[in-house]
């Protein structure tokens, strides 16, 4: 929790900084203001200095959406602790408000005697008009319930950039442009950052233009003096986050996306096996295939630009044919253009992992917001009795794992494996750990392996996994295809007895990975209770947050957050027996719930939200508080 | 790749009973394709049929390979997934003009501008057969159909004309009742490096039967079709004295005798495979008026998909190591 008031202590340049456990900080201006690259070097620097972190960017799907309008607000907010976090915040302790939209789009969040920094010189008539207000509200005493620290930024990086001598006239133009980075300085200063980290960036990304370099340079450091060296008032103090006590190990930032593309290198890594990645451009899945791109051959890693989603899912599964682990990342509406696709992967029963980076539907919905709205499609989406796995990705860190485990259970299992993440999970970032890869269990598998007696559909008596072996094998030749397949010799049958078998082993074949998971237990309280709050994906971080402050209160609530969508963990249902109430926090309108309630038979209860927005901690807590109260 | 003892034709047919109807063209296609496997001495475990859905996407069922029965016109997509895995295997589609050109006509265009290292069998009957008998998108304007019962109104693809505009570099032709053309063609296209496409004409005699009975039929063949020879004048007929010459005035193609108003064979248009401005023209004829080009219409060397993958040989210790190292780029931090 943030305890930042307002002591007045006296604001110093030198003197002793005032200690905060955490602070949660936004960053909000036009999406054409830099506002990610600033937030995401801020918390680079909030973590390289030792705090955990936790962000969460929010921009408009409008590459250049209109000036100064509302709607066109991008806005990067995080949280930086001297504990271990697990959400980027609900109510803000400073909001850096890049013009007169971003101030009306998020003030609402920043809490009372919170920080507010605006750009005076942004604040002008037609800005004031288009974000719809009718008087300047840095002057017309609207904002007094807050601290207000209102220097004409604009104008600051001007006279900054015109004092740097051989500037020409053409960059000097450009040079508002680095308004962000004086933003970015005078935040770094105030809570006792560090800007090393942010200088070397821009020496690197500016190098081939010396002009914008020496501009973006200037720009940061004039924000972080005007910080030191200008009085600030009393009220607006300079603060210090101690660092984290986290685990002691080397630490990098890594984002949702960035965790699982490791995650499934590492996976394929550990069998031996070569991965290969097959997508589509979409939002916001597109990031994970740029840093496959990048890293490319380099890593062993076969990338393929398909034609279209359906090509991307095809080519995943002839990859997979052919003996290489074959995966494909998408969002909803692409998951929806692969379905016919994952049911032949099923009746062909190969090894497939398909990443659904979820975001606001129906339809084309809301491409940069976030959901949790592809549950219902990735359990039960599919013509036919079409059974797959199912994973959800709880945190940006986590991906790590859940991809991991996805690529071994599809080559275990010789199955399609949903990964469900989504948009919030994919772009936000927080300190990692960077694991042990020497560590990680290795076991080759050979895809080329003839088992004594071959026949396409024979089964491991564990896993009622059918063998790969793939073309290029020696005397094992076969067909396979989406037309049902005779048990054991894998040829064409339209026999009923058979399709019932068949139709029983493919379910038994996927309830059957129940047994090899670990049994459910709560993230936090009890096994037994009068609440069990139950979440999947990335509701993690605030039913955490929420519980735990339930529990502070003294109420027998507990936190179970699943990984194992489908099949669920064997003990889940009498886990939540132990219950009175079972309350599931879901952003759509009850999707986990009615399996929860279909396949127990309890009735468990929807707490739901689809803004677009992640829920808050208050969101959840009072929930429960509610429903205790009932009781 | 190659057998050290080769196997005979019949070695590359598999034990599973074939359901084509009587009759149908399918049979002569499949009988060229084992007899070209044959003759290359390929090792059918390195052979891998990948097909679409319809009649002639069952081909795989018959072959004694590595066979892909997929989904409806995903084929060339599953079989280009096939290929980055590992571009050994030696691939072919087999599809029909539905599969390709229709629901699969996008996979299709991209196969061929990628230059897919794979043999691509487009086994064109202009009708949609396993679902019984509707128009397709190759079926000629008029044909009535249980879905246009007052004949089709679409004008149809051309399928060699739609491969040479998605960039193909190696486009041929063959026709079901000439088999030795057809078994050249089909052997040519298995040489080729990238990816080669061809339509075959193959009539379907259940719902469509005789649509190309005016090229096709054994009686018309030496007037109908124009056999082509790369290097050679592009001469048809029984007797050997029609010919195709190039108008300079209407920048187009004209049928010419020899021996008639002057016309010599030296004056007839000679082919040129790798001249993809002959073979369009040859692709767009129109054979109420022209003899149907079969074989190789164009065929122009270059790099396919496989050559320009950046394909690095799976050593995994030293993979992990590059993964960790990807994991510490950038910016990394001790904690204690």
């Amino acid at each position: 929790m943030t305890v930042q008031g307002n002591a007045a202590a006296p604001s110093s340049a030198t003197g002793a900084r005032r200690t905060v456990e955490s602070a949660v900080i936004r960053f909000a201006g036009d999406s054409g203001d830099g506002i990610q690259v600033t937030g995401s070097q801020f918390g680079l620097e909030a973590a390289i200095g030792g705090s955990d972190i936790a962000t969460f960017p929010d921009y408009p799907s409008e590459i250049r959406a209109p000036q100064g309008s509302v709607a066109g607000v991008s806005s990067f907010q995080l949280q930086l602790a001297g504990h271990d976090i697990h959400t980027p915040g609900d109510r803000l302790d400073a909001l850096v408000a890049f013009n007169p939209a971003a101030l009306k789009a998020a003030l609402k969040d920043l809490k009372k005697d919170g920080l507010l920094i605006a750009d005076a010189g942004a604040f002008n008539t037609r800005n004031l008009q288009k974000a719809g207000y009718s008087a300047n509200p840095l002057e017309d005493g609207s904002l007094e319930a807050y601290r207000v620290l209102a220097p004409d930024i604009s104008k600051l990086t001007m006279n900054t950039v015109e004092a740097i001598p051989d500037i020409d006239s053409t960059s000097k133009k450009e040079a508002l442009r680095a308004k962000n980075m004086w933003a970015l300085g005078l935040v770094l200063w105030l809570y006792g950052r560090d800007r090393k980290t942010t200088s070397d960036w821009i020496e690197k990304k500016f190098k081939k233009n010396e002009q914008v370099l020496k501009i973006n340079q200037a720009a940061l450091n004039a924000g972080f003096a005007y910080g030191e060296t200008v009085g600030l008032p009393s009220t607006i103090e300079p603060v210090a986050v101690p660092p984290a006590r986290l685990p002691s190990g080397d630490y990098r930032s890594v984002t949702g996306a960035d965790a699982i593309v490791f995650g499934l290198i590492a996976g394929c890594e550990q069998l031996g096996l070569d991965p290969v990645y097959c997508s589509y451009p979409i939002t916001p899945a597109s990031t994970m295939l740029h840093l496959l791109a990048k890293l490319g051959g380099d890593q062993g890693v076969r990338i393929f630009q398909a034609e279209d989603e359906i090509a991307a899912a095809c080519a995943a599964i002839g990859a997979s044919y052919a003996g290489a682990v074959g995966i494909t990342g998408t969002s909803g509406p692409g998951m929806a253009l692969k379905t016919e696709a994952l049911g032949l992967a099923v009746a062909a029963e190969l090894p497939l992992v398909v990443i659904n980076v979820q975001r606001g539907g129906p339809s084309t919905g809301l491409p940069t917001k976030t959901e949790q709205s592809d549950l219902y499609q990735a359990v039960m989406g599919r013509n036919g009795d079409t059974p797959l796995a199912v994973l959800s990705v709880s945190s940006p860190s986590d991906g790590f794992e859940v991809a991991r485990e996805a690529v071994l259970m599809a080559v275990d299992y010789m199955t399609p494996v949903v990964i469900l993440t989504d948009g919030y999970l994919a772009n936000a970032s927080e300190p990692w750990r960077i694991p042990d890869l020497s560590a990680l269990e290795r076991r080759t598998v050979d895809a080329h392996a003839v088992p004594e007696n071959f026949a396409p559909y024979m089964r491991d008596p564990e896993t009622l996994s059918r063998p790969w072996v793939v073309p290029g094998t020696q005397g094992t030749i076969h067909r396979l295809g989406g037309l049902e397949r005779k048990d054991v010799s894998g040829e064409v049958s339209y026999d009923p007895a058979n399709h019932q078998k068949m139709t029983d082993l493919r379910r038994d074949k996927i309830l059957g990975i129940a047994r090899a998971v670990p049994a459910q237990t709560p993230v936090l309280g009890e096994e037994a209770g009068d609440v069990a709050v139950i979440g999947w994906g990335s509701t993690y971080g605030t039913i955490y947050d929420a519980v735990t402050e339930l529990r502070a209160e003294g109420l027998k609530v507990s936190h179970i957050h699943l990984r194992h969508i489908w099949p669920m963990p064997a003990n889940l249902g009498d886990l939540l027996k132990g219950f009175k109430r079972v309350l599931v926090p879901e952003m759509n309108t009850g999707q986990l719930v009615t399996l929860l309630r279909a396949e127990y038979l309890i009735p468990a209860e929807p707490l739901n939200k689809v803004s677009g927005r992640p829920f808050t901690v208050d969101e959840i807590a009072d929930a429960v508080r509610a429903m205790i109260a009932e009781a | 790749m190659t057998l050290q003892t080769p196997l005979k034709p019949k070695d590359y047919a598999s034990d599973q009973e074939v359901r084509w109807c009587p009759g149908c063209g399918n049979y002569s296609v499949i009988k060229a394709v084992q007899k070209v496997l044959a003759d290359a001495a390929c090792d059918p475990a390195d052979t891998v049929f990948v097909s679409g859905i319809g009649c002639s996407s069952r081909f795989p069922y018959y072959m004694e390979t590595y066979g892909f029965h997929t989904i409806h016109g995903r084929a060339a997509a599953v079989a280009t997934g096939v290929k980055l895995a590992n571009p050994k295997l030696d691939v072919w589609v087999v599809s029909g003009d539905g599969d390709s050109l229709a629901i699969g006509g996008n996979h299709l265009l991209h196969m061929l501008r990628r230059n897919v290292d794979l043999t691509y069998l487009l086994l064109n009957n202009e009708i949609y057969g396993l679902t019984k008998g509707q128009a397709s998108p190759t079926s000629k304007v008029g044909l009535k159909t249980p879905t246009s019962p007052r004949g089709t109104l679409d004008e149809p693809v051309n399928p060699l004309r739609f491969a040479i505009g998605a960039g193909a570099r190696f486009v041929a032709r063959g026709v079901d009742t000439t088999q030795g053309m057809l078994l050249e063609t089909v052997k040519r296209a298995h040489a080729y490096h990238g990816a080669a496409f061809v339509e075959v004409l193959q009539n379907c005699l259940v719902f469509n039967d005789g649509s190309f009975d005016d090229v096709a039929e054994k009686s018309v063949i030496a007037d109908r079709q124009l056999q082509l020879v790369n290097g050679q004048p592009m001469i048809f007929g029984r007797d050997r004295n029609r010919g195709i010459r190039f108008n300079a005035q209407t920048v187009g193609l004209e049928v010419v005798t020899i021996g008639e108003n002057g016309v010599a064979e030296a004056d007839l248009l000679v082919h040129d495979e790798n001249n993809r401005t002959i073979a369009t023209m040859l692709a767009d004829l129109d054979t109420s008026v022209f003899p149907l080009p079969v074989g190789v219409l164009y065929a122009h060397p270059e790099a396919s998909f496989a050559d320009k993958l950046e394909v690095v040989e799976h050593d995994a210790p030293t993979l992990l190591q590059r993964l960790d190292k990807a994991l510490r780029s950038g910016n990394t931090w001790h904690v204690a």
